[in-house]
């Protein structure tokens, strides 16, 4: 049996709450470079470069890439094997969302009645946690801020069986669509297809946690991404809606079996600061 | 190359004929900040016929609440916030004399109609670049509704503050521009 104190997960979650607010990753940095030496629009390639700039901006100083740093979503594995000691799991994560949001000087977001008086919980928690139990002594958290600027495009889709991969394809196209340029393009695409519809969902908000440039591993969900991707990007939506032929930067997809009567698929947009930070303690 | 003009704000009325869109703007001046939560204050208080808090006729508004300011600096990241949220009050606050608006993302057709019919001008800025365009804020002043924390008015005093013509007062959008050139799909 492996013991964890629940402080040590408490000090992770506020160190990666900042990381992940603080630095964008390589691999989205590498995207951006590439698609400002491909975006044919200058008011987009104009974007690109400003992204970039910020990304530099927001590491050296430890200011926030942007000012909506977002809902803490907390993605734990957690092996069966591990005995956590010295506090409950969910408060230990929370004190980490309230300490790093503190210490970070990053914006607090969070509004406690979501349909009436919308008062600000003041410390950015509570936290949107997803855990999963996995075999062995796995400790991996992995901290997500997300903007609401993409998060409002997101969508669901209950897709008939028939409608197939054509169904699929125009799914992503329509939510990309209407939400221009509102989701913050260049965006990546996370697309959770199969299970039900909070599982398709859950999966869609994983598939975002793939680096931006590594193709999925099973072959047919690979061919269908880079076909999403491609199409996308004829949209000419553009970087922040100007117009342009760089409008994603990845598409992801995790999927699932599914009943014989479903087909649901779940789009999860995600913005330019695709922010994410592991730890696996 | 894309054409810069230097502007300044509050924006004059004759500078507005030449905000076309897709022109790049660096904006100098005073500008305030307002997202959702100040403007349904702002619309409320003209329900119960009360004066705003600040004299909007002529000025320009940022949809921006920014991140906290660490000690010793003006403003923390401080990038646009959806516009399309802020559409079902802008009508009437550019009725009421609001000239410039800053956002991120299109407008409604009743905001553009307004733009058009008043002579304002809306002005897309770059989404999730917080880090960059707080260096071109000055000065922070909270003047009202401080209650409201990252959602309170602030007057900002901006430098070279980039941002591009959306919406102009000849009806041209810059997000249906842009989509119309690049675009090699029809969704």
């Amino acid at each position: 049996m492996r013991q964890i104190e629940a402080r040590v997960i408490t000090q992770t979650v506020a160190r990666l709450c900042q990381e992940a607010n603080f630095v964008l990753g390589e691999d989205i940095v590498t995207a951006l470079r590439q698609a400002l030496e491909t975006e044919e629009s200058p008011p987009g390639r104009e974007v690109l470069s400003q992204l970039l700039e910020n990304a530099r901006i927001a590491r050296e100083e430890h200011l926030p890439l942007c000012q909506d740093c977002g809902t803490a979503v907390v993605f734990l594995e957690i092996g069966q094997e591990v005995h956590i000691s010295g506090g409950d799991l969910y408060t230990a994560v929370a004190e980490g969302v309230r300490q790093g949001y503190s210490q970070g000087y990053l914006r607090k977001s969070m509004v406690r009645q979501p349909f009436s008086a919308r008062v600000n919980t003041t410390d950015n928690t509570p936290p949107v946690i997803h855990p999963e139990i996995v075999p062995g002594e796995q400790r991996r958290i992995t901290v997500t801020p997300r903007g609401s600027g993409a998060e409002n495009m997101s969508r669901l889709a209950m897709l008939k069986p028939g409608d197939g991969k054509k169904g699929i394809i125009d799914t992503v196209l329509t939510t990309v669509n209407e939400a221009g340029g509102n989701a913050c393009p260049p965006l990546t695409i996370g697309l959770g297809i199969g299970g039900t519809a909070e599982k398709a969902m859950l999966l869609a908000k994983k598939a975002l946690l793939r680096p931006a440039a590594v193709p999925n591993p099973a072959p047919e969900a690979a061919e269908l991404a880079a076909e999403i991707l491609a199409r996308v990007n004829n949209l000419g939506i553009g970087p922040m809606g100007f117009g342009g032929n760089t409008t994603a930067l990845a598409v992801h997809i995790l999927t699932m079996p599914t009943h014989i009567a479903s087909l649901p698929v779940a789009v999860n947009l995600q913005c330019h600061s695709a922010r994410h930070k592991e730890a696996v303690l | 190359m894309m054409d810069t003009l230097h502007i300044t704000s509050p924006i004059e009325a004759e500078v507005i004929e030449k905000l076309t869109t897709g022109t790049r703007v660096l904006i100098s001046g005073i500008i305030y900040s307002a997202r959702d939560a100040a403007h349904q204050r702002l619309i409320q208080a003209l329900d119960r016929g009360e004066k705003l808090p600040v004299d909007l006729s002529g000025q320009t508004l940022y949809y921006m609440g920014p991140s906290p300011a660490r000690p010793g600096t003006v403003t923390g990241s401080a990038g646009p916030t959806t516009s399309r949220r802020m559409d079902i009050y802008t009508p009437r606050l550019i009725a009421l004399g609001l000239r410039a608006m800053i956002g991120k993302g299109s407008r409604s057709p009743a905001v553009r109609e307004a733009i058009t019919k008043y002579k304002a001008v809306y002005l897309a800025t770059t989404g999730g670049a917080g880090a960059l365009l707080a260096r071109s804020i000055k000065r922070v002043e909270t003047i009202a509704y401080e209650d409201l924390g990252a959602e309170a008015i602030l007057e900002l005093r901006v430098e070279d503050f980039p941002a591009i013509v959306a919406n102009d007062i000849y009806g041209e959008d810059l997000f249906e521009q842009g989509k119309a050139k690049y675009q090699r799909e029809r969704k």
